[in-house]
């Protein structure tokens, strides 16, 4: 088959997945329903795994899908379920404008050690326990938090230029909105990640895809014995080249007549580029068994660069903003632990599982989820935590359980999630308003939702908080509410394994029905 | 049209002062003495929000004493919590549809219903159902989440908050029409009127951590006073306000008490929840300021029992 409406199948396929899976990370205006995501991000492969390892239902095994399909067709995944791999096709193309068309691409040999060892590595860290590897390398993930820190706020940004214009006519529909409110230093891996995936790919097309990409080489693996695939037809080739200056995965080696299928991520580009009628694809010839070994050769210091990678990260986590002590309170807040978000069961969990891919940060209406820096320690950086001075969580809302597709957030139902508990109150009664001012405040009891936070007397007409632990959820809200600086007089500390909270006591009002006005 | 024009007056004389010029030009408008009703306050019991509404404010001369011709309204209700009506947390949105068709068929030009909302705005206003109700009669529905909607005005008569940040919809408006619903307060024991005015500013930080009670009173001192304040008394949380846990935390009251005066309104409205107006320390820190009557005994009330 070498149908040119393969390639264009192919294309169209990838500019809709594209565009569904970055409104998903851009829908801050949260119009997508909560259960769409669940089909929308089915075939993301690494998300898809980890969760299955979790819950192994249908609705997670998108991977094994991908698998097949990968075995079937060879690495379409990559080309046209990958978010990131059709951004690099959509850098590439840009790249091809600034570059004559006829030297686009050349056939480049495989970093065969070098993505291997990468592979290796990510799945050994895996296997240790920790997903910082693979959530670092993962290209849903990388695309997730590029889409959520650098590219939502664009949007934003021109969103609330029209809603200034618009408001003007005294038109609402579109209106101002808050960007997520996240450290500087947060900025920086997605940066140099995806500076890295676009340099790459609009030079050298999906050279990122076939070097340190894990799961391109993973599904690399399968692809060589897949089913369907690239072919060159000796009796018609004229050795032209033009396949292999088309091809973006620079896995053509047409002198040889040989298709490195590991690394081609059917594409299509060559069939259509061919004059000869030389190239196909087709289900594989059994005579075809020809091994495929190439010399491993270690180029241009990619080990290099990607160590200095490694290398500089701890270096920046340094830079934490810590909080400058103005005059007001003066106890600072004690926490132990971190608050991950609910459905997260246990902060050892959700940081075995989360890959930082940063949906629920996005996906949040309350903006109180944010990446964090060192909470969950090195490892986790980036995996997303409960920040309580930016926001806190709705009682009414599970939005970021329905959203994650790796099963860091366990399915929590509505009713279920009101009874969870991800952090316990403190009340710090010295930087209290009540008690250094001597005047009423009661802005975290206004603002709890079980009451876990309660106004009781004080010093003559003055009412004081007084908090149970054993009705609260862990909110923030009261944390949030709070005005007192630097230090909050009442702060929720995270639980290192989620636990129950008691449903608010249900008591009879007993209040005589009012038959006349009492004034 | 007047708000672009206080828009643009703001942005041209600078912020301070833009905002002290544009009040000139209010005084005028809101300057004229309030049309004489027979009644000081009109309390109706009895029926359902909207034909409450109804009866109460015939008895006061029908909306058209207070909304002209073309006049720009802005309706404030209390819709800070994501809670669903029978929560009560928020005001019931019956009565906010009912207000704003009386609004439009007195021949108002535009009628706005915004709040300054706690939990999230968007999800605040649907789960309410304030917004669908307003905009069915007719109302336009107004962000109040991101602070450039807020423009700093000056509280002369203010102890503590001598200056605010309150949105543009009550700087601008020609009449404002303030619909509380009424709650026990876990920190000022009640609200109704005059604490529902905190949600027309963006910092109330500051009012927490500088005598909260104080700060409502200085607040009701503020030029742009309601034109008119309708206290939703149908459903009243009577215990862990002002958001509640459960439906249990309310009664059905059917109730409502329209009047002109803010503290004459929150006075009658304490002791519907059995409390006296002492005890709510910003009652008397009013009274001082001269806001209104805490004398309600000696006032005209017209009761209605439907």
């Amino acid at each position: 088959m070498n149908s040119p409406a393969l390639r264009k199948v192919r294309i169209v396929l990838a500019v809709v997945v594209f565009i569904i899976i970055t409104l998903s990370f851009v829908d801050f205006r949260h119009i997508i329903p909560d259960k769409w995501f669940n089909i929308i991000l089915f075939f993301q492969f690494v998300p898809s795994i980890l969760e299955f390892i979790n819950l192994p239902v249908l609705a997670s095994s998108g991977f094994i899908f991908v698998l097949g399909l990968t075995l079937i067709t060879g690495r379409s995944y990559c080309s046209v379920l990958c978010p990131l791999g059709i951004y690099q096709d959509i850098m590439s193309r840009a790249g091809g404008r600034f570059k004559k068309k006829f030297r686009r691409y050349r056939y480049g040999k495989p970093y065969t050690v070098l993505r291997h060892v990468i592979l290796a590595i990510t799945l050994i860290v895996m296997l240790a326990g920790s997903v910082f590897l693979i959530s670092l390398l993962d290209p849903y993930s990388i695309f997730g938090r590029s889409a959520t820190y650098l590219l939502q706020p664009v949007v934003i940004f021109i969103n609330n230029l029209i809603a200034a214009v618009l408001a003007f006519f005294d038109s609402y529909t579109i209106f101002k909105v808050d960007y997520i409110k996240i450290p500087f230093v947060v900025f920086i891996i997605p940066v140099l990640l995806l500076g890295l995936v676009s340099y790459l790919s609009f030079t050298r097309g999906r050279l990122y895809c076939n070097t340190v990409c894990p799961l391109g080489t993973f599904l690399g693996l399968i692809s060589r014995i897949s089913f369907l695939r690239i072919r060159i037809d000796s009796e018609n080739c004229t050795h032209c080249g033009l396949c292999a200056v088309n091809c973006k995965a620079s896995c053509i080696d047409f002198k040889n007549e040989h298709v490195d299928l590991s690394r081609c991520v059917t594409c299509f580009n060559c069939l259509t580029a061919c004059r000869d009628d030389a190239i196909s694809y087709g289900l594989v010839k059994i005579s075809q068994g020809k091994a495929e070994t190439e010399p491993d050769q270690d180029k241009r210091g990619f080990i290099t660069g990607i160590l200095a990678l490694f290398a500089f990260i701890p270096r920046i986590l340094r830079a934490q903003d810590v909080p400058v002590p103005t005059k007001e309170s003066t106890v600072p807040e004690n926490r132990t632990s971190p608050v991950c978000p609910p459905g997260g069961v246990s902060i050892e969990h959700f940081t075995k599982y989360c890959t930082a891919c940063s949906l629920c940060v996005s996906a949040c209406p309350n903006r109180v989820i944010i990446p964090s820096i060192m909470e969950y320690g090195i490892a986790g950086i980036m995996q997303p935590r409960m920040d309580y001075h930016k926001g806190f969580c709705n009682y009414e809302c599970i939005r970021c359980v329905e959203v994650c597709p790796s099963g860091a957030l366990l399915p929590l139902a509505l009713e279920a999630k009101k009874l969870t508990q991800i952090g316990k109150v403190n009340f710090i009664k010295e930087n209290c308003i009540v008690e250094t001012e001597r005047t009423d405040c009661g802005a975290c009891s206004e603002n709890c939702p079980t009451k876990a936070v309660q106004m009781v007397p004080y010093i003559g007409n003055l009412v004081i908080p007084e908090i149970n632990n054993e009705i609260c959820v862990g909110c923030g809200a009261c944390e949030y509410a709070c005005p007192t600086k630097p230090y909050k007089a009442i702060f929720v500390d995270g639980n290192p394994f989620h636990q129950g909270a008691k449903k608010p006591e249900e008591k009879e009002l007993k209040v005589q029905e009012l038959e006349e006005f009492p004034f | 049209m007047k708000r672009r024009d206080f828009f643009i007056k703001s942005v041209g004389a600078g912020l301070a002062a833009g905002a002290a010029f544009s009040m000139g030009g209010y005084r005028k408008l809101w300057g004229a003495p309030a049309p004489a009703a027979a009644y000081d306050m009109v309390a109706v019991m009895g029926g359902e929000p909207d034909a409450m509404f109804d009866k109460g404010i015939s008895a006061l001369g029908g909306i058209t004493n207070f909304v002209k011709k073309g006049q720009t309204v802005v309706i404030k209700p209390n819709i800070g919590w994501d809670k669903t009506p029978e929560m009560a947390a928020n005001t019931n949105p019956l009565l906010i549809k009912r207000i704003v068709e009386h609004c439009i068929r007195a021949g108002a030009g535009k009628v706005y219903v915004f709040d300054h909302t706690i939990s999230n705005w968007v999800k605040s206003y649907k789960n309410s159902g304030i917004e669908k109700a307003a905009k069915d009669a007719g109302a336009k529905i107004v962000p109040a989440n991101t602070e450039n909607y807020y423009h700093e005005v000056t509280i002369p008569g203010a102890s503590i908050l001598r200056k605010a940040k309150v949105h543009e919809l009550i700087l601008e408006s020609d009449v404002f029409i303030n619909v509380p619903v009424l709650k026990h307060h876990s920190s000022t024991k009640m609200t109704a009127t005059m604490k529902n005015l905190m949600g027309n500013v963006w910092d109330r930080g500051f009012w927490h951590s500088n005598n909260l009670h104080q700060c409502i009173a200085d607040y009701a001192t503020f030029e742009k006073k309601p034109t008119l304040n309708i206290i939703d008394c149908y459903r009243v949380m009577m215990r862990h306000g002002p958001q509640g846990t459960s439906v249990s935390d309310s009664m059905v009251m059917k109730a409502q008490i329209i009047s002109t005066d803010m503290l004459a309104a929150d006075t009658a409205a304490a002791s519907m929840i059995k409390m006296s107006p002492e005890q709510i320390d910003y009652i008397p820190l009013a009274s001082k300021k001269g806001i209104g009557r805490m004398d309600i005994e000696n006032l005209i009330i017209h009761k209605i029992k439907m």
